[in-house]
């Protein structure tokens, strides 16, 4: 029996994108509303409130420091909402995807159409947060807006990671795990409130295989007109769980769906 | 209508390009399988299926649940890779060729697979975009879908508000989008009230009429008489009876068939078990069978049982036969 092996990156998976957003369309009002109402609760909130006693973190005030680590987790935070509970609506109660297996599209374009939504749902609540920054006065640089197609990487790099959880998953409650063992560590310990530095240095030796603190290191310095440092090192890592989540993802959907 | 050939942007893996295939004319196989086998691990749920579908005609695929149709109906569709033999559909390889089948294909599948957040029109015109077409172009197409399933005043109305047999009926409309040569229908009318069930047989014939080639699965064995040339009865993966309705009846059970639901004394069993070719029973309900009813009836009237229906043989008799009366979970 001859089966092709090999993930597939086909313009069909525009179909699937396309699909997502005409229903985000449709219900974009709320979602502006969760998009633009959440940061600048936490900005004016932590940014002026803590920001008050901390005064500057990391040669800056801290409320740009947040803000630059919120975008970045915004990102992390949205591609892994979507490619959990979403994506589950779409694959089992709503039975969405066998309506579209039962046409030419594929498992293949089903994952990347997906994933590439993602990348756009997170590039869409991390500008939200930028724009957010910038009313705020936390934005000194023009290189922010390099930070936008960085989120779309950011987004597909969190998405392919969570979607692996979803193609396991039996239930809602299993992303439970996930949650609370990968995606809230990672919030805490990546740089997004402090300085990576600060950690004990072992710490900071694991830390440098979550995917966060390559995204935290490469928006921070973009949105406070920092130097970049390393930037091809931070962007490869990121694509790097990215297509491994990919690829991985593909197979396992392929093996809960093609039976 | 159909774009057949959608542009490959294919990076990573070479597509087979199909010369186009000429639309096959009414006698050719459409579907052809031949020892076809599925095993999921140590199970195996379809032992060696031989198939041959005309082009143009209705196939009925019969079974009680868990025989093995929705299976085989996955594996035509290219959903369910086939563990062993050949399966065929317009002449190409299954296994190399889904892609391509199934652009070729409309399927209405057992469970409500609309899109919930979409209105009627949107269900249809994102369904056409799955199959590379473009509905801003197919606006008359997808009005006369629409007509043609009665759902033109409802177009804007959200999926959630449509009753079972208004979804039922989008289903097939939008199953029609690709105006395809094959149409795979799982269970179309189950839980459907009668008007509704009416009103999708009148669609299905329409079809048949237009030429398509139509598989269907039913539980209602009506069902499959009213609308299938053909039919397979499968049973625990195996084909167990195959033919037309009449064919099947004539093989496999007899002419007439009456039931009885007076309740029998020993004694009146006995004279009814001589006069019948066979007897069944079902809760209180006895079925006797014969070819000839005369004796049958004669002896059930010495008998002066009143409760008793006489009837010709149908293909839920076939089916009981076949399959026995024991519950299928």
């Amino acid at each position: 029996m001859k089966r092709r092996r090999q993930p597939l990156i086909r313009h069909q998976a525009l179909a699937v994108w396309q699909r997502n957003f005409l229903v985000w369309r449709k219900l974009i009002a709320p979602s502006l509303v969760v998009h633009f109402g959440e940061p600048l609760i936490y900005l004016l909130g932590l940014g002026y409130g803590l920001g008050l006693f901390i005064g500057k973190m990391a040669g800056m005030p801290y409320l740009a420091f947040l803000a630059s680590g919120f975008i970045a987790s915004s990102a992390m935070n949205t591609a892994s909402f979507e490619a959990m509970w979403s994506v589950y609506t779409r694959m089992v109660p709503q039975r969405t995807y066998e309506a579209l297996l039962a046409t030419p599209i594929e498992v293949d374009d089903i994952v990347v159409g997906e994933l590439l939504w993602c990348a756009t749902k997170s590039t869409i609540a991390g500008c939200a947060i930028l724009i957010v920054a910038v009313f705020l006065g936390a934005v000194s640089d023009l290189s922010a807006l390099l930070s936008i197609p960085l989120l779309f990487v950011i987004g597909f790099c969190f998405g392919a990671l969570a979607m692996i959880v979803t193609a396991l998953a039996h239930g809602y409650e299993f992303f439970s795990y996930y949650i609370t063992l990968v995606i809230t560590p990672m919030f805490i310990l990546c740089g997004v409130f402090y300085p990576t530095t600060t950690l004990p240095e072992g710490m900071q030796q694991v830390i440098q295989f979550l995917p966060l603190t390559h995204a935290v290191a490469l928006v921070r310095p973009l949105v406070t007109g920092q130097e970049l440092i390393a930037p091809f090192q931070h962007l490869l890592v990121l694509i790097a769980f990215g297509a491994v989540g990919t690829c991985l993802t593909i197979i396992l959907i392929r093996r809960r769906l093609i039976i | 209508m159909v774009s057949r050939d959608i542009p490959s942007l294919t990076m990573l893996s070479k597509t087979a390009v199909d010369a186009p295939t000429p639309i096959p004319s009414a006698g050719d196989a459409l579907i052809r399988c031949k020892g076809l086998c599925k095993s999921f691990g140590e199970l195996t749920v379809i032992h060696d299926l031989d198939l041959t579908i005309p082009a143009g005609t209705c196939f009925g695929l019969l079974g009680p649940n868990g025989a093995g149709k929705s299976t085989t109906l996955r594996m035509i569709l290219g959903q369910s890779p086939p563990s062993d033999g050949v399966l065929e559909v317009f002449g190409k390889d299954i296994r190399h060729h889904g892609r391509d089948i199934r652009a070729r294909t409309g399927v209405v599948p057992q469970a409500d697979t609309l899109d919930p957040d979409f209105s009627v029109i949107e269900n249809i015109t994102i369904y056409a975009r799955y199959f590379g077409l473009r509905p801003d172009v197919m606006q008359h197409e997808i009005d006369e879908l629409l007509n043609l399933v009665e759902l033109s005043d409802r177009r804007h109305s959200r999926v959630s508000t449509l009753s079972g047999g208004m979804k039922r009926r989008l289903t097939i409309a939008r199953a029609l989008v690709n105006d395809p040569e094959l149409l795979v229908l799982d269970e179309p009318t189950t839980g459907l009230d009668p008007q509704a069930r009416h009103l999708v047989w009148a669609l299905i014939h329409g079809l048949k009429r237009s030429g398509k080639t139509i598989i269907l699965t039913t539980h209602y064995l009506e069902e499959a008489e009213r609308l299938c040339d053909n039919l397979v009865l499968i049973d625990h993966g195996h084909v167990v009876a195959r033919g037309t309705t009449k064919e099947l009846i004539a093989t496999h059970c007899e002419k007439t068939v009456l039931e009885i639901r007076n309740t029998l004394d020993p004694l009146q069993k006995q004279t009814i078990q001589n006069a019948a070719t066979r007897l069944e029973y079902s809760g209180d309900t006895t079925y006797a069978y014969a070819d000839d009813p005369t004796t049958l009836t004669t002896a059930i009237d010495r008998l002066g049982l009143e409760q008793v229906l006489h009837r010709q043989a149908n293909l839920e008799d076939v089916f009981l036969r076949l399959t026995g009366r024991d519950i299928r979970d």
